[in-house]
């Protein structure tokens, strides 16, 4: 179908043009647009009841040729090649496997090299590609947006409507412009950019937009740095969050397996060159951001708008004006055990988890390898670092991370969602604190009782040396201080009067 | 789908905002692959307190729940639309809901009102008043009422007129078939496919 003549005479933003692309049928009377859905990843959790409801019926999965699925949220990341311990855990990957292997979907299984988070494999393989629309039973879906798809998350019941039609029937959303101008500054990366933006519209602030983020910080990204913003789109509210494709877009794609080759990816190019939002186009709301000013981001409470930078200070509940909000925080700063006043940096961490669809992919584990090599793990943490897929851990490997990771202390998992939400071993104990590169700080999220910090892979590694809330900034201060006190010292030690205590 | 046009059972007053969908489930309980059964994990964390609204003699059996703001995000889980609907609950209100949330109550015949911050406080105050007393939904009229109460609720008309009628969404795409086909027919070749596996 080619686009509607009316629709294309005006600008039209990069959420338009690929919503008018997939449009099967266009809604009347206030009735939904029927969408067409170009790539349906799934995972053991919210597919079961939904291949069910295809068997009971006696319909097919539609495209097992669109369909993809792996195992992720359940999955073990120690010994992995023996039977998943938790019966329910092993019932509904051992029923994922028997749904796909009945309804023909290809499927990556806990030992396989393309197994790990459906998030991280889909634009692995190339699967996810500019101008798509994607859509899996998972609200992290936004994160394959950076690509400049169409993405969002479904309950089951869709999933199966997707599975049954390849089509979903939906209201077109509005449109917000998220623009970071100017640069970050060193230490500073994407997850601290989302952070901010929770921060700033709240968890409702984009409920019914699609969020596009532009500007130049934005185009200074990698594909993987505009994954995590994308990613944590549905934190503030909105299904879905996009980045126009370009030159970034393509290097990344290129080579993979499952992206075009040949003459069809120079057609592909071409089409993609023309979904960036038309200069003119209107948004329905418009936020922006300065690269410039932003420091590293950490979250304080019990939703992912809780955030402050990590020179502040827990905020004071009696200082918000709006009462759910005030009562909200009351209720998060008692959860989380924290008193008002307390400076971030002063918070003692007990583990560090660096993984999840927001923050496990190559380059975050790089980011944080750089900062930690050498240096060593504070006694009082522990860390785990689980690669987002069983490639990744294997590339990781290849670059020797995984001996940086060892030597400094932390565990090296294998792939899954781990830590990030507690539904496999890998949970926080009551009262455990945590600094998360996750994307929730829900109460409970990692584990019953457990406290979530929300940071970026380098204020993880930071906080894995220093014990504390901590970023590098801190870390080059420390190296500050002791090269004054080594100095210091030599002064001292050449006139001939004792060194301070607090010198040492 | 069992159609919804009026709701009348004890009401809630459920006085918290932000009230994601892993409080309503915590994700221990998403490992089961039934559809059914779900009404011992409805809010299991905040339920270990005696104190907690739920746990009140005064609200067994409840059937509409009103809630603060932003019921319902974060996780897209169906599973929490699943225990609400299986400890009882066939209507919640709230001035705002997590999208996926509201889209997935829509297919489960759990009616999600949206209604106005200072009527979600009237609600509140009435039930308060008088704890256990019944409520009423009206679908048709989009309306909730408590005694001399009545406040107005939104919600779109295609999921207002699916509800009324109990519709399954699968037959009424089917219905388009052809046109899934045709559109089907003009996808470019170059659109990825994860068959076969490469």
């Amino acid at each position: 179908m080619t686009d509607a003549p009316i629709a294309s005479a005006r600008p039209r933003t990069l959420a338009e043009k690929v919503w008018d692309k997939h449009l099967v049928a266009k809604g009347e009377n206030g009735n939904p647009d029927l969408i067409y859905i170009d790539l349906h990843l799934v995972h053991e959790v919210t597919s079961p009841q939904a291949f069910d409801g295809l068997r009971m019926a006696g319909r097919p999965v539609r495209r097992p040729d669109l369909t993809i699925a792996t195992e992720d949220h359940n999955t073990p990341t120690i010994g992995i090649d023996r039977p998943i311990a938790d019966r329910t855990s092993r019932t509904q990957i051992e029923t994922l496997r028997r749904n796909c292997e009945e309804f023909g979907v290809r499927l990556h299984s806990l030992g396989d090299i393309e197994q790990g988070i459906v998030h991280v494999v889909g634009p692995q393989l190339g699967l996810t590609q500019p101008g798509i629309t994607v859509v899996c039973g998972d609200s992290h879906t936004s994160t394959h947006g950076a690509f400049g798809a169409m993405a969002f998350g479904i309950g089951t019941s869709e999933v199966e409507h997707v599975m049954a039609t390849q089509t979903l029937p939906l209201k077109p959303f509005k449109t917000m412009a998220i623009t970071v101008n100017g640069q970050l500054r060193p230490g500073v990366t994407a997850k601290d950019i989302i952070l901010a933006v929770i921060a700033k519209i709240g968890t409702g602030g984009g409920q019914g937009y699609v969020l596009e983020y532009r500007g130049s910080a934005i185009r200074a990204l990698s594909m993987e740095g505009r994954m995590t913003i994308c990613n944590m789109s549905i934190e503030a509210g909105a299904r879905a969050g996009m980045v126009a494709p370009d030159e970034t877009t393509y290097d990344y794609l290129k080579g993979r397996v499952h992206a075009p080759q040949g003459q069809d990816w120079d057609d592909a190019v071409a089409y993609w060159e023309t979904l960036a939002t038309d200069e003119g186009a209107r948004f329905d709301a418009e936020v922006i951001l300065d690269a410039d000013e932003l420091e590293p981001f950490v979250t304080w409470g019990t939703n992912p708008g809780q955030g402050v930078s990590l020179s502040q200070t827990v905020p004071n509940p009696a200082e918000i004006t709006d009462a759910n909000e005030r009562s909200a925080a009351e209720r998060a700063l008692e959860y989380m055990d924290l008193e008002a006043g307390t400076p971030m940096k002063d918070i003692r961490v007990d583990t560090v988890f660096l993984g999840s669809c927001t923050n496990s992919r190559v380059e975050d584990l790089r980011a944080a390898a750089e900062i930690i090599k050498g240096k060593t793990k504070a006694e009082n943490i522990r860390m785990l670092v689980v690669p987002g897929s069983a490639r990744v851990r294997l590339e990781a490997e290849a670059e020797g991370l995984d001996k940086v990771f060892l030597e400094f202390g932390a565990e090296w998992r294998f792939a899954g969602c781990s830590m990030c939400l507690g539904m496999n071993p890998d949970q926080l104990a009551p009262g455990e604190r945590c600094a998360s590169t996750s994307n929730r700080n829900f109460e409970g999220r990692q584990g019953k009782g457990g406290r979530t910090h929300l940071v970026s892979p380098l204020v993880a590694a930071a906080t894995a040396i220093r014990g504390t809330l901590s970023s590098p900034w801190d870390l080059l201060q420390d190296e500050r201080d002791s090269a004054e006190r080594i100095s210091v010292e030599r002064i001292s030690v050449g006139a001939g009067a004792p060194i301070e205590e607090g010198a040492k | 789908m069992e159609k919804v046009t009026t709701i009348t059972g004890v009401g809630v007053p459920f006085r918290r905002s932000n009230v994601d969908t892993d409080q309503i489930i915590p994700a221990v309980y998403l490992k089961r692959v039934t559809k059914t059964g779900f009404e011992d994990a409805l809010f299991a964390g905040w339920r270990q307190d005696p104190d907690f609204v739920l746990n009140q003699p005064a609200y067994q059996g409840a059937r509409v729940l009103v809630a603060g703001s932003d019921f319902g995000t974060g996780s897209s889980r169906e599973h929490a639309v699943w225990a609400l609907r299986d400890f009882g609950f066939r209507a919640v209100l709230s001035p705002r809901f997590g999208d996926i949330f509201r889209g997935n109550s829509g297919k489960q015949g759990l009616l999600a009102g949206q209604i106005s911050e200072d009527d979600t406080e009237r609600l509140w105050k009435a039930l308060e008043a008088n704890p256990g007393i019944d409520m009423t939904v009206d679908l048709v009229e989009r309306s909730a009422r408590i005694g001399e109460l009545t406040v107005k609720f939104e919600i779109d008309e295609y999921t207002r007129w699916r509800l009324l009628e109990g519709l399954d969404d699968i037959g009424l795409t089917l219905r388009d078939e052809a046109r899934i086909t045709e559109f089907e027919s003009t996808r470019e070749p170059w659109r990825p496919r994860t068959l076969p596996a490469r």
